[in-house]
Formats: structure tokens, C-alpha cells, sequence
């Protein structure tokens, strides 16, 4: 495929053209972080095109055009008036583009053969043929259940089917998740649970219509900008907000309610506030009676729940919660919206459990404005467990423990029933199974849980003991650095794929430049090394839209269909929300519009929820609550933002924000100590936090990664870790802990633009730890 | 205030700093941002505040009257261009006069860095990439009417009060609808000097 295919771009304005000889001194060499020429700003745009494309992001997946030159590399993003985002960028998808030309790029294979050595850039067939030998080796020796697969929520979905398969088919092993474990499965398995269908009920456009809108941990400001144009649209409307969080973000600093509750306390809150509207009789008695199983139960545990009580439980006072109840019930249409921040618990299900059954009892659901909806931290944390990657689902969000099930895949797959592996563990329990040697080889598929999962002095020790871990990833991430492989991949902008955005909005990203020389696609790496496996006829796919076709016919006739999706429908329409059983269906925006969910009997499952403590004890030793989470600046471990200069620039380290009760000034090294360790971080001192909590974004890797100080403790349902929640103390330090910066391939040194303020002394400036922008 | 221009609402901006890094890819920038945030409770809340240059139009750009050089142009549609760098003596001048404290100068440049109001984009009909971008919609471009049509209710205010001077801008501001009927108040408190009113 040429790197931009003219039916598709976009002409643009031919603007006046610059004249260098009145280029002011000092811009001639200026150099963007992401390897943009010196003349950048003066790039000869006559020959520019637009490719549509969405930002590699978040889950709101915003549309966007990547500008693409005459010589078709991207330089540059123009925004693109998709329905979703309706022009509007965020910071971190403004500078999305600059990572695809980063200096930093892995141009080609890396390999060592113990961590002993330096790693050296080798050829593919050295590192596939080492790949695929210790896969063998390993196999042989300990079975094939000693291998496992670790895939990732920003891949497109045909890979993460592929990865799935690969797994089961290639690999033959049970062991194989994903990094969007650790996003939104606690919504997930409370959807599936409530309504049998795994997916937000409403689209962000039902957002505009709703007269009260619940946002429940969720800091919609910084993790989902684009999102909030959504929630002013409503407040111009006159609908209300209630925000629930124990900080005090951009989002609840407007709320008309702000709930600012102790972590872990959640489900308390909930099901109090639904105690409230059962006792002011705000329930939808005909809705329930005709479209709920459970309603007696819930209403019975609720009792239990009398505003004092959980007010009590949750810092918060009784009357908040009243308010709450009363404002909820009282609107005429209202939605609730939720993310990590009720979701990353031991009790993740069971909260987000709590909500949907305030949103059905209120009958606030399957209407145009009314509904609930879980805000996806990763772009395709939805689409990336649809279709097999998660370790207990087969395509089409098929159960691998489903006899049905498992035939009507292998019929597609051509491979015998017994030949396909159980369910196997989550990404968390892989890593203690690697611990015991129970798994001895990985391959990690964009992710990076040396900074993103919990517990990092776990994490390390579960890799090291790994006989043998490869890696694909487009920069040389800080779990990639332990590897004994890394295979150099391309970026969203070199393949064409789909994602399934927070609103289950299938969405095609287009191919916008030709890879880096020595860069494969992801698919092409699994299919290579499914062909040396011995499994090459399962994998003859040439491209993304060769595996998309297998995908739709997979999906056909399940909860997650995607038969009548095609990449020219997606192509035409802007995104189509599944289910689409045929190639005439509009997609299904809005679920439960008749009433009926997916379970077979068609009703909504309310299921009982009781609040627990979180699974780290306060005690006098450990009296704080630290929760974590992320800023506006950037992604999720930040491989591929700490890597961009504005972006550095905007947030360049991390920081402790603290309550001023406990006698700091912000700048001050503060350590923070958990009973995994302990970080010193720059102090926040801000009243936009509870006196009991102290925050850390997590972006960072250690000596100042939250995540070497959270706990690893799992959601017994989604196997979710419990980040938003531990038990810590702070006390003086002598020295900030330093950010290191991001690995390089050998024999490159740092990008000296994302190095911008990374020994800077100097605390973040605002509450939210921005730096100024202006540093002149 | 002109047809259609940027209007400034402070209490949907989330501090993103999309605006900012939006700013440095509008062409004519070349890379620095002629935009920036302040954060106007810190320490005490998460509010802040993007600011541009408010394109004064009576008195006509107080930075493009004190400059001695000639090189701040006011277009005929009312925008306060940059400083022409090949007029531009890095004097400072403009920093000075602004009562908004926009204008910024890079002395290692030589070059005076405010808003220009994305002329490369707003001759072709497209809207500055700030207020194209602004995920919240705190900075709009438009018509007044355009604004009133996506926010019913909303007023603005483009008079500011400094002392005894008060300067109409082209830039507008989203004020709570009881405090349009008076100009927005700024600047510095009038003081007395032993006794002496100093006005």
C-alpha cells in the first residue's frame, strides 16, 4: 500500500509561504523533541497531505489528520472534525506525532543471550531463530504452559486477535493477558455480570442530553480531555455534575456536587446513596419489577448502608450523600460515567456493581441521555479483550471454558478441540508465576510492566528470573531493556488496524508513512514467528485487513459481533459501534433501548454488593491513604510521551501532593513509605486534597515510580490490581529522588529535548504539578 | 470587539495545556508557544487560566503606541500583529505598555513572542489552533452570536478597567452573567504616596 492512499487524503489550503531570509535568529535551529528537521516550521507544504487518522491514545480515540510530505513522512497534525472529538486535541495527542520519526526509534532487532551482556543489533532471522529455539526449549523441557504472552490495549484489534491466537494455536499455551487488565476489567466483568454485554451502555453524545451526570473516579480533565467538551455542553444545557474523588480536579472544581471520599470507600458511598433513594421512594418500581432479577436482595443489603454509617466509612458528610441520592433520582434522564478510579480496587467489580445498580434502580438507563458508561484509559482497552487476547475469552468475547464455545472456534481455526489450552492466569499472576518458575519465557507485545504494574521490586524479580523474555516495541521501554530480545515494530501511523473506542465505537486508524528500514509490523513479527513454530498455515496474513476479515466471521453471531463492520464502512461512516451482525446494520450506539440485555432471559442481573476495607491495613506505622494516577501530560507508563519534549516540558517528574495539615511546603523532599518501599518525591502541598491521602502520578519508572510502593493486591473477579488504594506514611527527606531518563538502543545517547527540567530541583508549579509554559 | 475572534472563558479551561502545544504547531510560530497558562489559585485549587494577546483596540494596542520601531502592525480587522523581526529592536517596550502582560521577549532572539491570532490559518477561514483544539472549549473562536448560539446565556465582557483607563479589547471574556453590566477591573489598586493621592 502506498503511504497515503489519495482517495482518502484530505487537500488542504495552500498557505502564504514563509520567507526565510526574515526568520528570526535562533529559530533556524530550533529542533522539535521527535526528530523533526531543523526547518520544520519552514517544510515546503505544497506537497502536504492529510491522512485521517484517529490519536494513538486514550479511549476516546479523537480523530485526527497526520500531515505527511512530499517525501511521506508525518510531520505535523492538523485537527479533524470527526464526531467524536469535533476538532478538539488534547496535549498529548498534538504531540502524538512526533514519536513516529523519534530519534529514539529501534531501527532493529536487539539481542543478548544472557542480561549479562550489552545488548547488539542483530538481523531478523538471528533474532526470530534465537526467539524461537529458547521458545523450544523451553517448552520441551517444562511443557508448554511455561511460556507465556503478554499483550497490550494500544494495539489495533486485529493484532490482539492475532495475539490470542498465536498464544492458543502457535504456542499452545494457556498464558496469555494483557496490559488492559490493569485498565477497566473491573467495568468489564460488572457489565457482563449486570446486562451479559461488556460495553459502555451509551455514547458520549448521550452525554449532551443527560440533566445530571455522575462522574465517579474519574479526573476526566486530565486523563480524558477531549471528554469534558461533552460535560460543559450538558452544564450549558443546565444539567448537573457530581464528581466523586477524593481530589479536588478540574472536573470537580466545577462540579455542582463534589464527594471528596476516602479511597476504597466507594461501594459504601453507592450503595448509602441508593439506601437514600429507596427511602425517599425515588426508585423506578415498574422498571425494575419488569426488566430486573436481584432488585430484593440489593434493596435488602442496602439497608445496611444508612447515610451515618457509610458517611462514617467514607470521610464524607451524611448529608452529601443525601444530596447525591436526591439530585441522581430526582433528574429526568442521568448517566453515570466511571474509570480507574472505582475500578482499580480489590473490590473494583463490586463498585462498579454499586453504580449500575443506582443507575437501574433510578430506571437511569437504555434512554437517550440516561445510562452509565466506563471511560477507557487505554485506546483500545476496549476492542483489545474482545477477541481473545484476555486470558479467559475466546473471539467474540466467546468463554474459553464454553464447550460451545471452544468448538465454534477451533472450527474456524481448523484445529482440534483439544488442541486449544484452558483459561490460564492474569498479568499480575503471570509475573508470581514467573516468580516460582512456573512460566520461564515471555514475550511482552507493547506493554511495559516494569512502570506499569504494581509492586515493581515483584515485577523486577519475576522478569529477572525469566529464563528468556522477548519483547516488541517501538522504543526501547524500560521493561524491553531487560529483554533478551526486542523486536523494533511500527507505530500506529505505519499500519492500518481498527479500535474500539469507550463508547464500543469501532474506529480505523489509516496507515499514514511507510515503516523506518529494519521496522516490521507487529503482525508481520507474529506471523514469522508462528511460521517458524510450525503453525505457518494458520497465519498466512499478509496484513491488518487480511486479519480483520478472519475477525468479523470469528465474531459473527456473538454478544461482541462484528460481522457487518468493514474497513470501507468504517471508511465512510466515521466508526460503527457493535454489535453489527450484518453488513446492512447501523451499529448499536445505545444499548437496552427495548429493555432487554444480553442475558438470555433478557433482564438486568442486579447483584448484591457489600464494601470491604482495602486489603492494606491502615496502622499507626502506615495512617495515610496513598492513591495514584495519571497527568494530563502523559500515557500511561510513559514510554512514548517522556520521550517528547513539550511534553517533558509541560510535566518533566513526578511529585506528592499533600494536604497543608501536615506541615510541608511544597518543593520540600518528602518521602513516602509504603510496606513495599519508599520514593522521595518534591511536595505539592495543595487543599485539593484530602488531609488522609497523598497522591502520585505513576508515569515514571524507579527510584520514582508510585508503583514500586502500590500493592499488588488483585480484584478476586477481574484480577484487577488495587493501585487507587495503600497505606503509607510521609515523612522529611534530605534529597528528591531523581527521574532517570528513558532507554536508548545502543550506542545512541538520551534525546537531549526529553531530558528538558529532569534534574530541575524545582517542584511543579500548580496543583496539578504542570510547569509553567512560558520559560522565556 | 471584532467579528469573530477568540473568546476567553476561565471556568471551563482544565489546564490541559493544549493550547500551548497547539500554539507551537501553528506554522507561523515556528515552535514557541505565543500562548500561555496561569494558574490563578495555587496551591489552593486546580483553576487556571489560558492568556493570549487581548488585541486592544481602544486605545489602540498600548504595545504597538510605545514602540519605537514601528514593527507591532494593527491590521485593518483589528489584529495586533507580532512584533517584524526585521523592525524589532528587543527593547521591551511592548512587555512594558501591556496592560495584560502578554508581549514576551526572547532577547537571545531578538524576537518578541504574543499571539498574532494564527493569521496563516484565519486568512484561510480556519480557526486559531488554540481555540481549534481547546478540548473544553475555554478558548472559542467565533462571532458573539456563534457563542450565544453553543452557550445560551453566556456574556462576555471586552472593557477592562485599569485605574482611570479603561481598554476595549478584540478578545473577549466570559464573565458570570452579573458581572458583565461593569468592566472587568484590572491591574493595580491606586495608591496614596504619604498621603498624596497619586492618580
Amino acid at each position: 500500500m502506498t503511504a497515503t492512499d489519495p482517495a482518502k487524503a484530505v487537500s488542504r489550503p495552500v498557505p502564504v509561504p514563509l520567507d526565510p531570509s526574515i526568520s528570526p535568529p535562533g529559530t533556524r535551529n530550533f529542533r522539535d523533541a521527535g526528530g523533526i528537521p531543523a526547518d520544520r516550521w519552514h517544510a515546503d507544504q505544497n506537497g502536504e497531505t492529510l491522512v485521517p487518522t484517529h490519536c494513538c491514545f486514550c479511549g476516546v480515540q479523537c480523530g485526527m489528520y497526520l500531515r505527511v510530505d512530499k517525501g511521506g513522512k508525518v510531520f505535523g497534525v492538523e485537527p479533524r472534525n470527526h464526531d467524536i472529538n469535533r476538532m478538539r486535541l488534547c496535549p498529548k495527542g498534538i504531540n502524538a506525532y512526533q514519536q513516529v520519526n523519534h530519534p529514539d526509534r529501534l531501527t532493529a532487532p536487539l539481542m543478548r543471550r544472557s542480561r549479562d551482556e550489552e545488548f547488539r543489533e542483530c538481523s531478523w532471522d538471528e533474532a526470530l531463530d534465537f526467539t524461537v529455539s529458547e521458545i523450544r526449549r523451553i517448552q520441551q523441557a517444562h511443557g508448554n504452559d511455561a511460556f507465556g504472552l503478554l499483550g497490550g490495549a494500544s494495539l489495533f484489534s486485529e493484532k490482539t486477535y492475532l495475539v490470542g491466537k498465536f498464544a492458543r494455536v502457535a504456542l499452545k499455551t494457556k498464558h496469555v493477558d494483557y496490559n488492559g487488565r490493569l485498565c477497566m476489567v473491573s467495568a468489564a466483568g460488572a457489565n457482563k455480570l449486570a446486562f451479559g454485554i461488556d460495553r459502555a451502555g451509551n455514547p458520549f453524545s448521550d452525554i449532551l442530553l443527560s440533566d445530571c451526570l455522575l462522574i465517579a473516579g474519574s479526573n476526566v480533565g486530565e486523563c480524558f480531555p477531549v471528554m469534558t467538551q461533552y460535560l460543559w455542553g450538558a452544564r450549558d444545557r443546565g444539567a448537573s455534575l457530581i464528581v466523586i474523588d477524593p481530589r479536588e480536579t478540574a472536573i470537580a472544581r466545577t462540579a455542582d456536587i463534589h464527594v471528596a471520599l476516602k479511597p476504597g470507600t466507594d461501594s459504601a458511598f453507592f450503595n448509602a446513596v441508593l439506601h437514600v433513594v429507596i427511602a425517599e421512594g425515588l426508585t423506578d418500581e415498574a422498571y425494575l419489577a419488569a426488566h430486573t432479577t436481584g432488585w430484593d436482595a440489593v434493596k435488602a443489603i442496602v439497608q445496611e448502608y444508612p447515610p451515618a454509617r457509610s458517611a462514617e466509612i467514607c470521610g464524607v458528610p451524611a448529608a452529601q450523600i443525601v444530596q447525591v441520592a436526591r439530585v441522581f433520582a430526582g433528574a429526568d434522564k442521568a448517566m453515570a460515567w466511571h474509570a480507574r478510579g472505582i475500578e482499580h480496587h480489590s473490590q473494583g467489580v463490586e463498585n462498579c456493581l454499586s453504580v449500575i445498580n443506582l443507575c437501574v434502580a433510578t430506571g437511569h438507563i437504555g434512554k437517550p441521555g440516561a445510562g452509565y458508561g466506563t471511560i477507557t484509559g487505554q485506546g483500545n482497552g476496549q476492542g483489545g479483550r474482545e477477541h481473545g487476547q484476555k486470558s479467559d475469552l475466546l473471539p467474540g468475547g466467546r468463554s474459553i471454558t464454553n464447550p460451545e464455545h471452544r468448538r465454534q472456534i477451533c472450527a474456524i481455526w481448523g484445529i482440534e478441540e483439544s488442541e486449544l489450552p484452558g483459561a490460564g492466569t492474569s498479568m499480575m499472576e503471570m509475573v508470581w508465576q514467573m516468580q516460582r518458575r512456573e512460566i520461564r519465557g515471555l514475550i511482552g507485545i507493547c506493554n511495559n510492566p516494569f512502570v506499569s504494574l504494581p509492586n515493581y521490586a515483584v515485577v523486577k524479580d519475576g522478569y529477572d528470573t525469566a529464563e528468556f523474555h522477548a519483547q516488541f516495541d517501538f522504543f526501547l521501554s524500560e521493561t524491553a531493556a531487560n529483554a533478551h530480545v526486542v523486536f523494533p515494530v511500527t507505530t500506529w501511523a505505519e499500519d492500518e488496524g481498527v479500535m474500539a473506542n469507550a463508547e464500543a465505537r469501532v474506529v480505523k486508524h489509516n496507515k499514514a508513512q511507510e515503516p523506518p528500514a529494519g521496522v516490521r509490523t507487529d503482525t508481520w513479527v507474529i506471523c514469522e514467528l508462528a511460521r517458524r513454530l510450525g503453525a505457518g498455515d494458520h497465519f498466512d496474513f499478509p496484513g491488518s485487513r487480511e486479519v480483520f476479515e478472519e475477525l468479523r466471521v470469528a465474531s459473527a453471531g456473538t454478544v461482541n459481533d462484528y460481522y457487518g463492520i468493514t474497513y470501507e464502512r468504517l471508511d465512510e461512516t466515521g466508526g460503527i459501534a457493535w454489535p453489527c451482525p450484518t453488513t446492512e446494520h447501523p451499529g448499536t450506539p445505545r444499548l437496552f433501548e427495548d429493555g432487554r440485555t444480553y442475558h438470555p432471559d433478557g433482564k438486568i442481573h442486579m447483584q448484591v454488593v457489600e464494601w470491604h476495607p482495602p486489603m492494606d491495613a491502615y496502622t499507626e506505622e502506615f495512617p495515610l491513604s496513598l492513591t495514584t494516577g495519571r497527568t494530563v501530560a502523559h500515557f500511561l507508563s510513559g514510554n512514548q510521551t517522556r520521550r517528547l519534549g513539550a511534553l517533558v516540558e509541560q510535566t518533566p517528574r513526578p511529585w506528592v501532593e499533600v494536604h497543608p495539615s501536615h506541615g510541608f511546603r511544597t518543593g520540600d523532599p518528602v518521602r513516602v513509605v509504603t510496606r513495599r518501599g519508599s520514593e522521595v518525591f518534591p511536595a505539592l502541598v495543595t487543599e485539593a486534597i484530602r488531609p488522609d491521602t497523598v497522591f502520585i502520578p505513576y508515569h515514571w519508572p524507579v527510584p520514582t515510580a508510585a508503583n514500586a510502593l502500590t500493592i499488588d493486591a488483585l480484584d478476586p473477579r477481574s484480577k484487577i490490581p488495587e493501585y487507587k488504594v495503600c497505606a503509607a506514611r510521609i515523612e522529611a527527606a534530605e534529597r528528591i529522588d531523581e527521574v532517570p531518563a528513558p532507554p536508548v538502543p545502543p550506542g545512541r545517547e538520551a534525546y537531549p529535548e526529553a531530558q528538558v527540567s529532569r534534574t530541575d530541583p524545582l517542584p511543579p508549579t500548580s496543583p496539578q504539578g504542570r510547569g509553567t509554559a512560558e520559560r522565556s | 470587539m471584532m467579528g469573530r475572534t477568540i473568546f476567553i472563558d476561565p471556568g471551563r479551561c482544565i489546564g490541559c495545556q493544549a493550547c500551548v502545544s497547539a500554539c507551537r504547531e501553528c506554522d507561523s510560530h515556528r515552535g514557541k508557544s505565543m500562548i500561555h497558562l496561569d494558574y490563578t489559585e495555587p496551591g489552593m485549587s486546580v483553576a487556571s487560566l489560558p492568556t493570549v494577546c487581548m488585541h486592544c483596540e481602544d486605545p489602540v494596542a498600548p504595545c504597538a503606541e510605545v514602540c519605537p520601531a514601528d514593527a507591532i502592525l494593527v491590521t485593518a480587522d483589528g489584529v495586533v500583529q507580532q512584533a517584524d523581526t526585521t523592525r524589532c529592536i528587543g527593547c521591551g517596550n511592548c512587555v512594558n505598555a501591556c496592560p495584560f502582560g502578554v508581549p514576551k521577549i526572547d532577547l537571545q532572539a531578538k524576537l518578541q513572542m504574543k499571539c498574532n491570532l494564527c493569521y496563516d490559518r484565519t486568512a484561510y477561514g480556519l480557526a486559531p489552533m488554540c481555540a481549534t483544539v481547546c478540548p473544553t472549549g475555554a478558548l472559542f473562536y467565533g462571532t458573539l452570536e456563534e457563542l450565544q448560539a453553543e452557550r445560551p446565556g453566556v456574556q462576555v465582557a471586552d472593557s477592562f478597567v485599569f485605574g482611570d483607563v479603561m481598554v476595549s479589547t478584540g478578545v473577549a471574556m466570559v464573565v458570570p452573567a452579573d458581572k458583565v453590566q461593569w468592566p472587568v477591573p484590572g491591574g493595580l489598586p491606586v495608591v496614596e504616596i504619604n498621603g498624596v493621592d497619586v492618580r
